[in-house]
C-alpha cells in the first residue's frame, strides 16, 4: 500500500461504504427476493443472480438485498418486494430476469414503480 | 464486481475460538459453497462480540439477526433456512431463560440493549485484520485531525475537558498525565501502552486488542503528538498470542500505509512503535516496573517521584496509558469533550468496559455508561445468577486490589467514587459475581494467594506480610483459626498498605479487609463454630439429608464416590457421616434442596435442625 494522505482515508471510507451500509443500515432501497420452496422452484435463484448483477453494474452502494420465505402467493412466484426509503413497499410477481432488470432500473434506481408487473403496493397488516 | 448481499460476522475472539468458531466457519464456508451462495454472502471474522457465554456467536447483516451456540451440525439447516430461503432460523436464536420465544434481533437482546459502545465501537463490526474496514468507521480521521489541525496544547485541553480518567484502575485523569509529560523538556519522549492485563477474571484489554487493534494505535499516535514522543511501545503479555498477532499485523499495515513512521499522513510528524512481550508478572502492570521490564531489567517498581512524566522509560519523559483508555481517544478528538461528557457522571465521565464472570448467566464483555446502577449490570445485562435457585451474594470488583461488594450495596451507581466507598475499587473492570454457595474466607484467600505469589519481593511488608496473612487464612479455612485472628489480619493489612512502595502491596490486603467488613460473621463461624456455611472448606462442614424434603430419587446416592449415602427408592435417604469426605457432590446434585450443610463433625440430624433454628433466631434478632 502506498503512503496514505487524508484524501486517501476519505477515499477508502467511500469505497467501503457498501459493506458498512449492510452492517450499519442507512440504505436507500431494499429488495427482498421471496425464496420459499415455491419461489426457488419457480426460479428465484436466477432472479437473485440477476439482481446482484444489476446492483454490481449500477455501482450503487446503498441498495441492499435480502431473502424471505414464501409470500403466500405461490402461483405468482418468483416474487420480489421493493422498498424504497420512505415509500410503501411494492410487490412484483411472475418475474423473469429481464423483468427484474427493468424493475431495477425503473423502480429501485429511478423511484418509479413499474405498474405493469406490480401485484400490490403495501404490506399485509401484521400484529 | 461481485455484489455481496449479506455479511456474516463471526466472533473470533479467544472465547468463541475456544468454543468452536474455526470448525463452524469451515463448515459454513463449505455449505455456502455447496449451495452456490459463496459469491453473495461473505463471512467476516471479527474480534470479541462480548457475549462469550453464548459462543460461538454470529451476527447476520443486513438482517441484524443474532445467532448463538453454533455447532457444525446446525450449519446445513441454517444455510438452507436463512441464507437460501430467507427464514431466520429460530433454533439458534437467543432465548431468555423464563420465556419460550426466541429473540431474533441483536438490539432486542437485554445483554446488548443496555450497552453503549464507545471503546468497543467496532467490536464485532469490523474485521480486526483489515485496515480498510477500520478506516471505513472513521479510523485515523482523529489522528489526521490531531496531526494537521491541533497543537499539543489543543489536544491536552480536549483530554482535560473530557474528564477521561485512566481505565487501568487508579483513575488518574488522562489529560493531566499528558499535560505533565508535554511540559517536560527532553530530546526523546516515549508513549507507552499498558496491555499487561493481569487481574484474574479480567479480559477487557485483551478483547480490545483482538477486536480493534487500530483503535489503540490511533490513540497512541494522538498521545504521542500531545506529549511530543517519537517512539512508542505496547507492552503486552505473551499469554495473549491472538492480541499480539493482530497488533503486529496492524502495526505492519500502518507502517506500509504511512500511518506510522516518518511524516505521518503528510503532517511532518514522526512516530513509530513496537510491541514488547511481557512474561506475565502481575507487578509489571505497575508503571515503573513495566518500564524497567522494557529496559530488560527485572520488573520491580521504584519510588516515585520522579514520576514517569519526568523520568520514565530509559529515564526519559514517558506516558503510560491503559489499552481501554487509548481506545477511546480517537472518538473524543473527533467529537469533542462535550460529546464525551454526555455520558457518565460529573467526576466519572464516559463509559466503562466490564468483564462479567463467575456465577452469572451472561458471562461476557459489556460497556456501560458510568453511573449505571450495579444492579442493572448484574441483573439486566448479566441476566442474574447462572443457577436461578441460588441467591446473589457478592460481586468482586477490582481484582486482587479490589474488594467484595455485598448484596446490600447492589444499588450503588458504578463510578470511581462510589465503588471506592464500598472498599472495592473500579480497577480495570473485572466483575466476578458470586452466589450464595461462595465462602468469602476462601475467596479472600484465593486473591491473597495470587498477590502473595506475584509480590516482586522488593518490600518486606508485601513479601512477608502477604505470606503471613495467607498462612492465617489457610489456617482459618482448614479449621485451625484462633480467637484474635481477625484483628491480627486487620492490623497486618493496615501495615502492609501503609508501608509498601507500589500499588500491588498497597492494595493486596483489600480483598481481606472488605470481606471482613461485610462478612465478618463468616470468619467468626469458621473460627468459633468450625462451620463453613457455604460448604466450601471441607474441614469445616458436614452434609445432612433432611428427610421431609428428600424425595428418594437416588441422584445423590448414584453420584456419591464414597457410597456414603443409603436409602431405598422413594424413601428418604441418609448420609453415613463416618464415610463422608465432604466432596459436596450430593449437595450440588440434589434438585430438591434437601441436603443441608452443618458444622464440622455434626453427627445427627436432630442436632443439625436445632442448630439451624438457633441460627435463624439469631438472624431474626439481628435483622
Amino acid at each position: 500500500m502506498a503512503r496514505l494522505t487524508i484524501e486517501d482515508l476519505k477515499k477508502i471510507k467511500e469505497k467501503q461504504h457498501a459493506t458498512f451500509t449492510l452492517r450499519e443500515g442507512g440504505y436507500r432501497a431494499k429488495v427482498t427476493v421471496h425464496m420459499g420452496t415455491c419461489g426457488i422452484a419457480a426460479g428465484a435463484r436466477e432472479i437473485m443472480a440477476a439482481l446482484l448483477d444489476e446492483i454490481a453494474q449500477s455501482k450503487a452502494d446503498d441498495i441492499i438485498t435480502t431473502t424471505s420465505g414464501c409470500a403466500g402467493l405461490c402461483a405468482r412466484e418468483p416474487m420480489i418486494t421493493v422498498e424504497v426509503l420512505n415509500k410503501p413497499p411494492v410487490k412484483y410477481g411472475d418475474l423473469t430476469a429481464d423483468k427484474l432488470r427493468e424493475i431495477f432500473k425503473e423502480h429501485v434506481l429511478g423511484g418509479n414503480p413499474v405498474e405493469k408487473y406490480a401485484l400490490v403496493a403495501g404490506s399485509e397488516t401484521t400484529y | 464486481m461481485e455484489k455481496i448481499r449479506a455479511n456474516l460476522l463471526m466472533c473470533a475472539g479467544t472465547g468463541c475460538v475456544a468454543s468452536g468458531t474455526p470448525k463452524v466457519k469451515t463448515a459454513l464456508q463449505e455449505e455456502l459453497q455447496k449451495r452456490g451462495l459463496a459469491d453473495e454472502i461473505k463471512i467476516v471474522l471479527t474480534g470479541c462480540n462480548g457475549f462469550c457465554a453464548e459462543g460461538p456467536v454470529m451476527l447476520v447483516y443486513p438482517d441484524e439477526i443474532f445467532y448463538q451456540k453454533l455447532t457444525v451440525e446446525d450449519i446445513p439447516k441454517l444455510v438452507e433456512e436463512h441464507f437460501l430461503k430467507g427464514r431466520p432460523y429460530e433454533k439458534l436464536m437467543f432465548r431468555e431463560p423464563e420465556k419460550k420465544s426466541a429473540i431474533p434481533l441483536m438490539k432486542d437482546i437485554p445483554f446488548f440493549k443496555h450497552q453503549v459502545l464507545r471503546v468497543l465501537r467496532n467490536k464485532g463490526l469490523v474485521d480486526p485484520e483489515s485496515l480498510e474496514e477500520y478506516i471505513a468507521r472513521d479510523g485515523y480521521m482523529a489522528a489526521a485531525k490531531a496531526l494537521h489541525e491541533m497543537t499539543s496544547a489543543d489536544i491536552v485541553k480536549v483530554m482535560k475537558d473530557s474528564g477521561l480518567r485512566g481505565r487501568g484502575g487508579a483513575g488518574f485523569p488522562t489529560g493531566m498525565k499528558w499535560d505533565f509529560a508535554s511540559k517536560s523538556v527532553a530530546d526523546q519522549k516515549f508513549m507507552l501502552c499498558n496491555g499487561d492485563e493481569g487481574d484474574p477474571g479480567a479480559f477487557m484489554d485483551r478483547s480490545v486488542m483482538e477486536a480493534d487493534p487500530h483503535s489503540v494505535i490511533e490513540g497512541m499516535i494522538i498521545g504521542a503528538k500531545a506529549i511530543g514522543a517519537s517512539k512508542g511501545v505496547i507492552y503486552v503479555r505473551a499469554e495473549y498470542p491472538l492480541a499480539v498477532k493482530r497488533l503486529q499485523l496492524a502495526i505492519d499495515k500502518c507502517r506500509e500505509a504511512g500511518l506510522l513512521g516518518e511524516n505521518i499522513l503528510g503532517s511532518g510528524f514522526n512516530f513509530d512503535l513496537e510491541i514488547y512481550l511481557g512474561a506475565g508478572a502481575f507487578v509489571c502492570g505497575e508503571e515503573t516496573a513495566l518500564m524497567r521490564s522494557i529496559e530488560g531489567k527485572r520488573g520491580m517498581p521504584r519510588p516515585r517521584p520522579p514520576f514517569p512524566a519526568h523520568k520514565g522509560l530509559w529515564d526519559k519523559p514517558s506516558v503510560l496509558n491503559n489499552v481501554e483508555t487509548l481506545a477511546q481517544i480517537a472518538p473524543i478528538i473527533l467529537n469533542g469533550a462535550d460529546w464525551y461528557k454526555t455520558l457518565g457522571t460529573e467526576k466519572s465521565t464516559g463509559t466503562k468496559v466490564f468483564a462479567l464472570t463467575g456465577d452469572i448467566r451472561n458471562v461476557g464483555l459489556v460497556e456501560v455508561p458510568m453511573g449505571i446502577p450495579l444492579r442493572t449490570i448484574i441483573y439486566d445485562i448479566g441476566g442474574g445468577m447462572k443457577n436461578k435457585k441460588k441467591k446473589f451474594k457478592s460481586v468482586q470488583m477490582g481484582g486482587p486490589s479490589g474488594g467484595c461488594i455485598p448484596e446490600s450495596l447492589i444499588d450503588i451507581p458504578v463510578t470511581y467514587e462510589d465503588v471506592v466507598k464500598t472498599g472495592a475499587i473500579m480497577g480495570s473492570g473485572g466483575m466476578v459475581v458470586m452466589d450464595e454457595d461462595t465462602c468469602m474466607v476462601s475467596t479472600s484467600k484465593f486473591f491473597l494467594e495470587f498477590t502473595a505469589d506475584e509480590s516482586c519481593g522488593k518490600c518486606t511488608p508485601c513479601r512477608v506480610g502477604t505470606r503471613v496473612m495467607l498462612d492465617m487464612l489457610t489456617d482459618i479455612t482448614e479449621g485451625r483459626g484462633k480467637d484474635g485472628d481477625i484483628e491480627t489480619l486487620q492490623d497486618l493489612s493496615r501495615d502492609i498498605i501503609s508501608t509498601s512502595l507500589c500499588g500491588l502491596g498497597q492494595t493486596a490486603p483489600n480483598p481481606v479487609l472488605s470481606t471482613i467488613r461485610y462478612f465478618k460473621d463468616e470468619y467468626e463461624s469458621h473460627i468459633k463454630d468450625n462451620w463453613c456455611k457455604a460448604g466450601i472448606c471441607r474441614n469445616l462442614c458436614s452434609f445432612h439429608i433432611f428427610e421431609d424434603l428428600c424425595k428418594g430419587c437416588g441422584a445423590c446416592l448414584r453420584g456419591c464416590p464414597q457410597q456414603a449415602i443409603v436409602g431405598e427408592k422413594k424413601q428418604p435417604h441418609r448420609i453415613i457421616q463416618e464415610l463422608c469426605i465432604q466432596c459436596r457432590n450430593c449437595y450440588d446434585t440434589c434438585k430438591f434442596g434437601s441436603i443441608k450443610i452443618g458444622p464440622k463433625g455434626c453427627k445427627d440430624i436432630k442436632a443439625m435442625r436445632e442448630l439451624l433454628e438457633k441460627v435463624e433466631k439469631v438472624e431474626e434478632v439481628k435483622g
